[in-house]
């Protein structure tokens, strides 16, 4: 409500009601809007076009088995992104030149690409050059695709997390003896990833959205299968919208959790303060050039 | 290669990319704009109405929206503009893709009034500045400034996000990639790094633009 405090006066009595006229002026817009969507798709919604969800076969044989792939292709993704994600990100912050000039052109690079061009590129390495065939092509290209983004999307969280930190932390590790390396990883890094914890719960959502892509490369997600039960009982509407909410439900469920994370580790008093999981993302874009806008994926 | 590039046709590929990123572009700024103003609103039904399209939109996969509007509205319902089928994806693409960045744009725009402290808009009440004044000399100048680098990263994401018009075989870079790989598998780095040469022509220039502008019209703090 603050952009409200920022731009309104504290209302009087004519400015309320005036408010009050106003919004319920809204309300019966908003209220007609809605009486019109349905007024207009009411023949995608009859009992013909929807009593296939009732069916048991709809689920056992297309919503439940692309629910599988989508969940299986972003759980991978979520992993290796991660772990590629921070190796990029521990690399980035390397005292030896080389290797942060390496991994940092590396970022910039996967950032600049969009993920369905690196999909396609590794659905076709994998369909000519690893020959692993139609059915584990299309998971590679979803899977590499993913993973190579996101990482570099990780790896930008670890370095803005670590830069976060205050000198002295870094400083007086170095001053007890410790190399580099260690301070970075028993010091910098644990209090990192706690600041960065809500931004890579959020970036979880990208990752599951973004597998929907996958259906450009064949591959057999929650959106393919819908499609094809709705050529298949004519009713994409309702197919479509189904798989709308079942997208929404999980990834407000992820952002819910990201929340929640937030406020815990807000309210503790180890540790850096994390901030808003956009804000943080976009103050990891910062200073980027051809690989921002992560927030938008 | 001289037969790949020709077969290919990779410029007109590219001016459908273009149109693609600019029209969304236009269409997405539009629409944000109403979506951010219903938001900082005074009224409840506007706010609840600008939050629960953020939230929908945010949450679907942008293949979902485009598979709506191209299989859902425009071949079963047969919503169609124009004669031609090419006019007709274009249409459907854009109007896809304005209406999930829309989302985005209406959050930066959120965001860069968030970034004026409160004080600011006191102090212009304290000077005797009335609503609109206040508005246009004190709170507008210093929103559209912090605005400024979030709006850019979305036209930037935008402008990528161009490719998922692939899926609904609208004949943009991602997919001529595709079908040129399919043509000629020997060259199947040569045909990526050539697309994705062609993408960071368009976003280089955008980042390079949106930083430059956005540090020039930073609010001293």
């Amino acid at each position: 409500m603050s952009a409200q405090n920022v731009l309104f006066d504290h209302p009087g009595p004519s400015a309320r009601q005036r408010n009050t006229i106003i919004t319920v002026v809204g309300w019966l817009a908003l209220l007609g809007l809605l009486g019109a969507l349905a007024w207009g798709f009411r023949a995608e919604f009859t009992s013909a076009k929807l009593s296939p969800f009732l069916e048991a076969g709809t689920w056992q044989f297309y919503i439940l088995p692309g629910l599988l792939a989508t969940l299986q292709s972003a759980a991978i993704s979520v992993v290796t992104s991660i772990v590629l994600g921070l190796l990029l990100g521990c690399g980035r912050l390397s005292p030896v030149r080389a290797v942060s000039n390496v991994c940092g052109v590396l970022v910039e690079v996967f950032r600049a690409i969009p993920v369905l061009l690196m999909m396609i590129l590794w659905y076709y390495i994998g369909l000519y050059v690893l020959v692993l065939g139609r059915e584990g092509s299309p998971l590679l290209g979803v899977v590499m695709g993913l993973t190579l983004y996101n990482a570099s999307v990780i790896a930008e969280l670890v370095r803005s997390g670590v830069h976060s930190l205050p000198r002295g932390q870094g400083e007086a590790g170095l001053a007890i003896g410790m190399t580099p390396g260690q301070v970075l990883t028993s010091i910098q890094l644990p209090q990192a990833l706690t600041a960065m914890l809500p931004s890579l719960i959020s970036q979880l959502v990208v990752i599951l959205k973004d597998t929907a892509l996958g259906s450009a490369i064949l591959y057999v997600d929650l959106l393919k299968q819908l499609q094809d039960l709705a050529t298949y009982r004519g009713n994409i509407i309702p197919a479509f919208v189904l798989g709308a909410i079942m997208y929404i439900l999980l990834n407000s469920a992820l952002t819910a959790v990201a929340h929640q994370v937030q406020r815990r580790l807000s309210r503790s008093q180890r540790g850096p303060r994390p901030g808003n999981p956009e804000r943080a993302v976009e103050a990891a874009a910062v200073g980027v050039v051809a690989g921002r806008g992560a927030d938008a994926d | 290669m001289a037969e790949m590039l020709e077969r290919a046709d990779f410029l007109a590929a590219f001016w459908m990319t273009l149109r693609l990123a600019v029209l969304g572009t236009v269409g997405a700024l539009l629409l944000g704009m109403v979506v951010a103003i219903m938001r900082v609103s005074p009224f409840t039904s506007l706010q609840f109405f600008a939050r629960t399209y953020v939230t929908l939109i945010r949450n679907s996969p942008l293949t979902l929206i485009l598979f709506f509007c191209v299989f859902g509205l425009q071949n079963s319902l047969g919503m169609r503009v124009g004669d031609d089928l090419s006019t007709q994806n274009l249409f459907w693409g854009v109007v896809a893709i304005s209406v999930y960045h829309a989302s985005f744009i209406a959050e930066a725009l959120r965001s860069g009034v968030n970034t004026i402290p409160l004080g600011q808009a006191e102090a212009a009440r304290a000077i005797g500045l009335p609503f609109g004044a206040s508005l246009r000399h004190v709170i507008m100048p210093q929103a559209v400034r912090g605005a400024v680098a979030p709006v850019g990263n979305v036209i930037i994401a935008l402008t990528k996000n161009t490719t998922v018009a692939a899926t609904v075989g609208i004949a943009e870079l991602a997919s001529r990639m595709k079908t040129s790989i399919e043509f000629f598998p020997n060259l199947l780095y040569l045909i990526f790094v050539l697309v994705a040469v062609c993408f960071v022509v368009l976003t280089l220039p955008t980042g390079l633009f949106f930083t430059w502008l956005s540090r020039k019209v930073a609010v001293q703090r």
